[in-house]
């Protein structure tokens, strides 16, 4: 359970936000990372960056949390500007990057000994937010053990526990479970959950649609640039075009015949169907069964479907000039 | 700066080294064994110098000229029969110095006449060479001393009266011992930090660690703590050893050695962090450390060649490296046994390059990340 009297917040319950991000942009030579982001987050909120790889998720974090200096714009973290007061911000901040990055040659209560003593967290408070990280990580009894040696899962939480041990009002998540099983994940954000309930502010980004719903809202990121910004279910809602899911033989050759064809916006793979966006639902069931059987192939099932995330993911990236090659 | 987020380091790297054999033998088990190999392997004294003797005379006085080279313990005589397979001696190596005694030698020593000898050393070792034919040349002397004429013992107008200081016997080894400490912990140091920063950055334990408030002042000294205690303690070592091994005598003040050794300890070690956190590679920051501190070090310490005989730029060059300043300050303290007031240069030079060095790393390391 997260020990909520340790949480101190400096914001505490202004109405102001604890992230904003004004006209944020990252330049690396010619190439532009970051363009021109700009949104507040509010505390006690769970705020993901959702988006492709080379969307530009890790360089904004970078820049929110001080280890990236921005090439125009600022970013006020917790009332500091991140550039101008950058041990200010990193003393109410936690930050877990993408790569695992404890030390795996240190036992699971050294790493956590450094971590309150870097955190400047002593006396009687450093011992019981130890033995919270623990309990948390589900690796009581494994004091001892090199972290090296450890699951995945576990190490990652125990990579979270180590950056929340000083009780930070904003914690900064990039890509926080690539590479774990679902079960560990989804006992990852239950534990960004229960940190958002106590009031901490939670800025995360991911590439997994599943989690990206566990968000209160969603900043949608391709390109370098924000191309959408709500909640997940407003972001579904916002799809102005019926979804029809199709089930056939072939599924790709499928996709590929339905994208050219006429009153259908978008066709895409989803699983072992076919996601398609139409202009007129009922018009494009007719035209479909026709354009497949033309090729050979027979239409099992035709249906409406609520639209998910990864349409509209899917149907923004399109239209936002598609995904950055690399 | 925040002294226990600095200890917190410093803790950490402890744990580290103690579970890294390789940093481990480097700390604690190189220095000594080189010490020892060094030791014994190093050495500028010439003895044993293969002479063949070609005895043209076969008089008394001829073999007493001889037994003199003989016993002098510097030569080792090979009589020979013929001139010829003596000058081949010299061709193949066999020996390195010919001594001809022509015949009538004796005679004309009898009868107070100049008495010619030939002395033919092979000078394609030059510095050989030269103490050879010194050597030569005392013996030779001191048997012209001794040799009467007429009755009557000849006496030189003039005789410096030598004493050598410091070093009386003149062993190498009482200066080899002190100078190899300081090439050697010149060396290791670097070795041991230039792994540090680089390998957290290889890691991604850096991103980590520049996220929370720790600084990078703090970061870079709390590493610097339990290699400065791996390097004092290899010194005290290396004075043991040097003393109760090698028999080199310690006559300087120990605190002193302690003192000075700290400050180039910190300039060291600071010049291999400084790689490690300028080149973010851990095989980079290893191969600069070797050739940045293994050269110059040997070379240019005054160690084995003397600065006062290198060109301009090159003695100029010395100034930038701490092993200059350490080589004098252990061979002085071992050896002279002087104190600070002759030492406090050496000490300031040290004080110096320790300052820049981690100046220079916070800056780099500044760049990089903030």
């Amino acid at each position: 359970m997260a020990d909520r009297s340790a949480i101190t917040d400096p914001v505490d319950s202004f109405t102001e936000p604890v992230i904003v991000a004004s006209g944020l942009t990252r330049r690396f030579g010619d190439f532009i990372a970051v363009d021109d982001l700009s949104f507040t987050v509010q505390r006690g909120e769970i705020f993901g960056f959702l988006g492709p790889n080379g969307a530009g998720k890790t360089t904004a974090i970078r820049m929110l949390t001080g280890l990236l200096p921005p090439t125009h714009g600022t970013a006020r973290v917790a009332r500091h500007d991140v550039a101008g007061h950058p041990y200010a911000v990193r003393r109410v901040i936690g930050y877990m990057s993408q790569l695992f990055s404890l030390y795996g040659d240190l036992t699971v209560r050294e790493n956590l000994d450094l971590f309150a003593g870097l955190y400047d967290v002593s006396g009687d408070r450093r011992r019981t937010r130890i033995q919270w990280a623990l309990e948390q990580a589900g690796l009581e009894g494994r004091e001892d053990q090199l972290t090296a040696t450890q699951p995945l899962g576990l190490k990652q939480r125990l990579a979270l526990g180590s950056a929340v041990l000083h009780g930070p009002a904003v914690l900064f998540l990039d890509e926080p479970t690539s590479g774990v099983d679902p079960v560990a994940r989804r006992a990852f954000w239950d534990l960004i959950a229960e940190l958002a309930d106590a009031g901490t502010t939670v800025l995360v980004s991911t590439h997994y649609m599943e989690e990206a719903e566990y968000c209160h809202r969603l900043a949608l990121m391709n390109r370098g640039r924000l191309i959408a910004l709500d909640s997940p279910a407003a972001l579904k809602a916002s799809l102005e075009w019926p979804i029809l899911e199709i089930r056939s033989d072939d599924s790709s050759r499928a996709a590929a015949i339905l994208a050219g064809l006429e009153g259908v916006e978008d066709a895409t793979m989803f699983g072992r169907s076919v996601h398609v966006v139409a202009r007129d639902a009922a018009a494009a069931e007719q035209n479909i069964a026709a354009a497949l059987e033309r090729e050979g192939l027979t239409a099992r099932d035709i249906r409406r479907v609520p639209p998910t995330l990864e349409d509209v993911f899917v149907s923004l990236v399109r239209r936002s000039g598609g995904v950055v090659a690399g | 700066m925040n002294f226990n987020r600095m200890l917190t380091m410093a803790r950490k790297e402890v744990i580290q080294l103690r579970r890294d054999p390789r940093s481990l033998a480097l700390g604690f088990l190189i220095p000594p064994l080189l010490i020892l190999f060094f030791g014994y392997a190093i050495t500028f004294d010439v003895e044993n110098i293969e002479l063949a003797v070609w005895d043209a005379d076969q008089t008394q006085t001829s073999r007493r000229l001889v037994d003199a080279f003989v016993a002098s313990g510097y030569f080792r005589v090979d009589r020979l029969t013929r001139y010829p397979a003596a000058t081949n001696a010299l061709q193949t190596g066999d020996a390195l110095a010919i001594l001809a005694i022509p015949r009538g030698f004796a005679g004309d020593l009898a009868a107070g006449r100049p008495a010619p000898l030939q002395l033919l050393v092979d000078g394609s070792d030059a510095n050989t060479a030269t103490i050879a034919i010194e050597y030569a040349r005392g013996i030779t002397s001191a048997f012209s001393r001794r040799a009467t004429l007429n009755g009557r013992e000849i006496r030189p107008a003039v005789v410096p009266a030598s004493r050598v200081w410091y070093n009386p016997s003149l062993e190498s080894r009482n200066m080899v011992v002190p100078g190899l400490v300081a090439v050697i912990l010149s060396i290791l140091a670097a070795l041991l930090t230039a792994l540090t920063i680089a390998r957290e950055w290889e890691r991604g334990t850096m991103e980590q660690l520049v996220s929370t408030p720790v600084t990078r002042l703090e970061i870079v000294t709390g590493k610097l703590l339990p290699y400065l205690a791996i390097g004092l303690f290899d010194v005290l070592l290396a004075v043991g050893i040097g003393t109760a091994l090698f028999g080199v005598p310690f006559r300087g003040n120990l605190g002193l050695l302690v003192a000075m050794t700290f400050v180039f300890l910190l300039a060291a070690l600071g010049f291999g962090m400084f790689l490690s956190a300028a080149l973010k590679s851990q095989v980079l920051a290893t191969q600069f450390a070797m050739v940045a501190t293994y050269l110059p070090a040997l070379l240019l310490s005054g160690f084995i060649y003397a600065i006062a005989n290198m060109p301009r730029a090159l003695q100029l060059a010395t100034y930038l490296f701490p092993a200059r300043y350490y080589v004098t300050i252990t061979t002085a303290i071992f050896l002279k046994g002087v104190g600070i007031d002759v030492l406090w240069r050496q000490g300031l030079a040290l004080v110096a390059l320790a300052a820049a060095a981690i100046a220079a790393t916070v800056a780099v390391f500044r760049k990089e990340v903030a």
